[in-house]
């Protein structure tokens, strides 16, 4: 049981850390609408729901796509930039909460049921092919050796 | 005086449900059959009401009655005849109207067609149908009423009520507000009628599931009757959504079809569980196992449909404060907590009936990997619901809110998606029962090893991304397994039947439509794949203030900026409209006409692209912007979406297999007759 325990809670983290936002590369340099473009994608003004900062037509978004060209000029890094917009307006500017409090539950919880998921699969699986406790002990149609039927019901009880 | 018929109609529509559904309960208890006939005459009754309401309704948005609130809120003078129809769906109330009159004509369709022979399920069918259609009614009636006029009060105070208030005078505007321009589209008039099929449809298998349930026939009897409405919803669903995403492209001016945004995903959701019931309903069908999880499925995908009707048009999840404010939205969770409650318990009461039948062939057979599938959509049906409903939960516990996003169902989502696809390809070459391994290896080896032909030859020409790689890995696979299928199955027919190849073709699909138009289905959806493949791995995109004359250039295309024109229209709109030159590898292939329209009458921007499609891509152009002062420099943003059309050509490809699976299995025959002889065949 405390393999079984383990090894859900190992495929938990690896399926979590797959979800979390990667890290991105800090940019400079003279600002292109492009490079403008590149970071206002990944921002969502409070105002304009679910539309990305690149492409919503409103005017407070050209002019929160202004303060990004203006910070670019300045010299700040992406991250500096998308740090502003959270300090100013809070994390729901970004595309994806950042992983921390409460957040996490956003990363966890998919990942948890599907493994869980799974797991009662494999045993609902498993109890399918093994025969009701109420009849024969082996079943007469499968053709399996029953030593390996045996095998298996005994793997299955220690997990039990 | 019409809206007063519209309104009594509507009325009398809502108390004839309740009765329906009272009476028909009432009936199957105590085994009055008058009573259930009287039920099934109400129930058929709810159809014209209704439509009396609906055409009431289209009437006033004609005709311009102002007074009417809805009216004013949603049409206005500028707009042309056929918008004002549409506008039927263009609001809450209304559109709330017209999935009550599809409600009432599916449950009319049901209780005519097949009387004689579901007479046994069909009265707990009329009490769910009769029930679903009793609360949208009373929705409309009591909250979100299309009815209601604005009046002015004595002491100058406009008032919003059905009847006239003491004192109150009419207040009739001479103009509406108009239709949002964002549903002023052609995609946009079709899409909302085909989602709410979808939805609507998929009531009626929900139906079926509890009248089983409630009259302890747990056999898959429930599943044959409705295999064709879940068949049929689910391809309105698909259609909706598709034609969604195309509007989206055409309209929303953000060179993408789906930006998961939670309105859109409120859509996709019955559509897994409806996927993953589709599929798992064949393991009952054949070997009568997964019957819990079956009306689990069917249980949960009703849940959604009442979930979905409700986010697509309330806007509600954009704060708890939203929600809280709403009169509508504790009454929709109400009702599917309810409903939920009540179909759970009656499914644990019947657990020890729904036992499964069979044992579980092997690990790979056909039943074992329609498992797999089934936990792959419940996986993606997690993702979606927990990304919609987490901002909600992170407000009302901590205060703060946060965006969940595109980034998050990417990752979240393409591996899950991934399992699906290899699903896809690897479980036609599987069947029920006992497939080994070896089995699954020997069919399996050739279409796999040719499979990788793809993928290595577009990595020698160049391509290095290795998700578009493993994309063509997995789409030559699906393809090459599904095409052997057919050309097995036709090659064993043309030696059985001695007929020539394409004659065995048409005959095999013909007579397994099912199976056959279900592969049609699964080739759609990998063209539709290879579409995404293009826009989302290989979009290219750029953005450039120009003066007239300069150029923007993008992969192997350029743009010359021509001109630009402003100009006001009829139907109140300010359009500025740009002209741009476009060349491909140098040599010019046509003019593209981005534009903006401004609607006075909302304020609204709109940014509508200039588009040139050819099979192999899209060049998207947008106008962002503009010098007001002599018009001379505009900003453009265009786009290169390789592969794009695949994803339309793919989903027309979906539609044709779904109709050849749901295709009526005899030749036309008078419906009384079908019924007569299937209420002779029909199994104990």
């Amino acid at each position: 049981m405390r393999k079984i325990t383990l090894a859900l809670s190992i495929m938990i983290s690896v399926l979590t850390l797959l979800l979390l936002p990667g890290a991105v590369a800090a940019q400079g340099g003279e600002p292109t609408d492009d490079e403008v473009n590149a970071i206002a994608k990944q921002l969502y003004c409070p105002v304009c729901e679910n539309v990305p900062l690149d492409v919503c037509p409103t005017q407070a978004c050209a002019q929160w796509r202004g303060i990004i060209r203006q910070k670019l000029a300045e010299g700040w890094t992406e991250d500096q930039i998308k740090q502003y917009f959270v300090d100013q307006y809070g994390d729901r500017v970004l595309a994806a909460p950042p992983a921390r409090g409460l957040n996490w539950l956003v990363y966890i919880l998919p990942p948890a049921v599907f493994v869980i998921g799974a797991y009662v699969l494999v045993r609902a699986v498993r109890g399918w092919r093994q025969p009701p406790v109420t009849e024969e002990f082996f079943p007469i149609s499968t053709p399996e050796d029953p030593y390996i039927v045996r095998l298996e019901q005994e793997l299955q009880n220690r997990d039990r | 005086m019409i809206a007063n018929v519209g309104y009594f109609s509507l009325v009398l529509a809502f108390l004839v449900a309740l009765y329906g559904a009272s009476a028909a309960a009432y009936g199957e208890r105590h085994g009055r059959l008058r009573y259930i006939e009287s039920a099934r005459h109400a129930m058929l009754l709810t159809w014209p009401l209704v439509t009396i309401s609906a055409l009431a309704i289209i009437w006033l948005l004609i005709s311009g009655q102002y007074q009417i609130r809805y009216v004013a809120s949603v049409t206005s003078n500028s707009m042309p005849a056929y918008l004002k129809v549409t506008a039927l769906w263009g609001g809450q109330a209304g559109s709330l109207v017209f999935w009550s009159w599809l409600m009432a004509a599916f449950a009319s369709a049901v209780g005519l067609r097949k009387w004689q022979r579901d007479r046994e399920l069909l009265p707990w069918v009329i009490v769910v149908t009769m029930v679903t259609l009793a609360f949208f009614l009373g929705l409309v009636i009591l909250v979100e009423n299309p009815f209601t006029r604005l009046w002015l009060t004595p002491d100058g105070q406009q008032a919003i009520a059905l009847f006239q208030p003491r004192g109150a005078t009419p207040l009739i505007p001479s103009d509406g507000q108009g239709l949002n321009p964002l549903l002023r589209h052609p995609g946009m008039i079709i899409h909302p009628p085909t989602l709410y099929l979808g939805f609507v449809s998929f009531v009626v298998p929900y139906a079926f599931a509890i009248a089983a349930l409630v009259t302890e026939r747990t056999d898959d009897r429930w599943i044959r009757i409705t295999r064709r409405w879940t068949l049929i919803a689910w391809l309105f669903l698909s259609l909706g959504l598709i034609l969604g995403g195309r509007w989206a492209y055409d309209v929303l001016g953000w060179g993408g079809y789906w930006g998961w945004d939670p309105v859109e995903i409120a859509a996709l959701l019955p559509w897994i569980t409806g996927t993953a019931f589709l599929h798992s309903v064949m393991v009952q069908e054949r070997k009568g196992m997964l019957k819990r999880w079956n009306m689990i499925l069917i249980i949960l995908t009703y849940a959604l449909v009442i979930f979905g009707t409700f986010l697509t048009r309330s806007g509600i999840l954009s704060s708890v404060h939203a929600f809280a404010q709403s009169a509508i939205g504790p009454l929709f969770f109400a009702f599917i907590g309810v409903t939920f409650v009540v179909s759970l318990s009656l499914l644990i009461k019947r657990w020890d009936d729904l036992k499964a039948e069979n044992q579980l062939g092997s690990m790979v057979s056909r039943e074992a990997l329609f498992l797999y599938n089934n936990l792959f959509f419940m996986g993606i049906l997690v993702v979606c619901f927990w990304g919609v409903i987490f901002p909600l939960i992170s407000e009302l516990f901590t205060g703060q809110k946060v965006t969940v996003g595109p980034p998050f169902y990417e990752r979240a989502n393409s591996p899950l998606g991934f399992g699906l696809l290899l699903l896809m390809a690897i479980a036609p070459l599987s069947v029920f029962g006992r497939t080994s391994w070896k089995l699954l290896g020997k069919a399996l080896w050739k279409p796999l090893a040719l499979s990788f032909l793809v993928p290595v030859f577009s990595a020698l020409r160049g391509t290095t991304n290795l998700g578009a790689l493993i994309g063509y890995w997995v789409i030559s696979l699906i393809t090459l397994v599904t095409l052997y299928e057919f050309w097995r199955g036709a090659l064993a027919r043309r030696q059985r039947h001695q007929e020539s190849f394409p004659v065995a073709l048409w005959k095999l699909t013909s007579r397994n439509r099912r199976r056959y138009g279900g592969y049609v289905i699964h080739l759609g959806v990998v063209l539709m794949l290879l579409g995404v493949i293009g826009i989302e791995l290989f979009q290219a995109e750029t953005q450039g203030a120009l003066a007239q004359g300069e150029q923007l250039t993008l992969d192997r295309y350029t743009m010359i900026y021509e001109s630009l024109t402003q100009f006001d229209t009829q139907d109140g709109r300010n359009v500025t409209r740009a002209v741009v030159s476009v060349y491909r590898d140098g040599e010019f292939v046509g003019e593209l006409y981005p534009r903006q329209d401004f609607y006075y009458a909302s304020q609204q921007p709109m940014t509508i692209p200039g588009i040139r499609s050819t099979l192999e891509n899209d060049f998207y152009v947008l106008l962002v912007g503009w010098e007001p002062i002599g018009l001379g420099g505009a900003t453009f943003k265009i786009y290169h979406n390789p592969l794009v059309n695949f994803l339309w050509i793919g989903g027309l490809i979906l539609t044709l297999g779904t109709i050849i699976a749901a295709w009526p299995d005899r030749e036309p025959e008078p419906i009384t007759k079908l019924a007569k002889k299937q209420t002779v065949i029909a199994r104990p």
